[in-house]
């Protein structure tokens, strides 16, 4: 016996068992700057705590995947009441590209990468790409107009297939 | 707070088992650490290691993944490796620090 009263050793229980089977597919849906970042850091968090992800690019979220695009998301602030600025300001000209460039720097200032970045720390952590095939043909788009990690272009059924299990979250 | 025996030493740890006390740890801590959740501590390992300890010391918070890979310049995919399952988490175990709070 000690004189020091020391607990048996706590071990954190890293749950990797638990995660091993445990997956999680995230359909973004959405082109606007605002809306593609909750996504990303959902896939991004999930894939730190070990989760199986998928992201399925479809429909106006096909343009975080679009390299001609990736880049110049904008946010609006048209229709979005949680700016709390009088909507009629949203629609005067230049207005558009001021909250874009103000959203850029504050999501900046907090460490988030841009999208083409944030894009390959989820390809690096595990993570998988997936665009959606009637969003491609709609859009008249091919693999090479998509981010070179987007693993291949696939339909609707064929994504719901390779989830077989998952949690799924529509953004 | 609960204290705790890892080899010889006596450290403080809370109720998941990180140290709570950033000056208790020590080199044959962290191999202790290390060893109870299957890791074995290379030089790449005590690469990132170091840069946690150095940065927690500035920045009073566990630096995030993200943060490892763009101020240490140690690749993401390596921290995965290095830590598999959830490197973020386990490094900051390891290095005696607690658990990140950042979201990216």
């Amino acid at each position: 016996m000690t004189t020091t009263q020391a607990a048996p050793a706590i071990v954190p229980n890293f749950g990797d068992e638990a995660t091993k089977g445990r997956k999680l597919a995230i359909i973004c849906s959405k082109g606007n700057l605002d809306m593609a970042y909750p996504g990303l850091i959902l896939a991004n968090a999930a894939l730190g705590e070990g989760v199986e992800t998928h992201l399925f690019f479809t429909f106006w979220g096909f343009d975080i995947i679009t390299k001609s695009r990736m880049g110049e998301l904008k946010f609006t602030m048209l229709g979005n009441t949680a700016t709390h600025m009088p909507q009629g300001l949203g629609g005067l000209p230049g207005m558009t590209a001021m909250a874009t460039h103000q959203m850029r720097k504050q999501i900046h200032n907090v460490g988030v990468p841009d999208v083409p970045e944030f894009l390959a720390q989820i390809v690096d952590s595990g993570g998988h790409l997936w665009a959606c095939k009637l969003s491609a043909d709609m859009m008249e788009l091919d693999e090479g107009d998509l981010y070179d990690d987007v693993e291949g272009i696939i339909s609707a059924a064929d994504f719901i297939d390779k989830t077989d299990g998952a949690q799924i979250i529509f953004i | 707070m609960t204290v705790t025996t890892i080899g010889e030493a006596h450290v403080h740890i809370d109720a998941e088992g990180f140290l709570t006390n950033y000056d208790e740890w020590n080199a044959d801590i962290a191999r202790g650490l290390a060893a109870a959740i299957g890791i074995e501590l290379t030089d790449a390992h005590w690469k990132v290691l170091k840069f946690l300890r150095e940065d927690y010391a500035e920045q009073g918070e566990t630096a995030t993944l993200r943060r490892v890979s763009t101020r240490a310049g140690i690749p993401v995919k390596e921290l995965f490796a290095l830590f598999p399952g959830k490197p973020a988490k386990k490094m900051a175990y390891i290095a005696g620090l607690p658990k990140p709070v950042g979201c990216v």
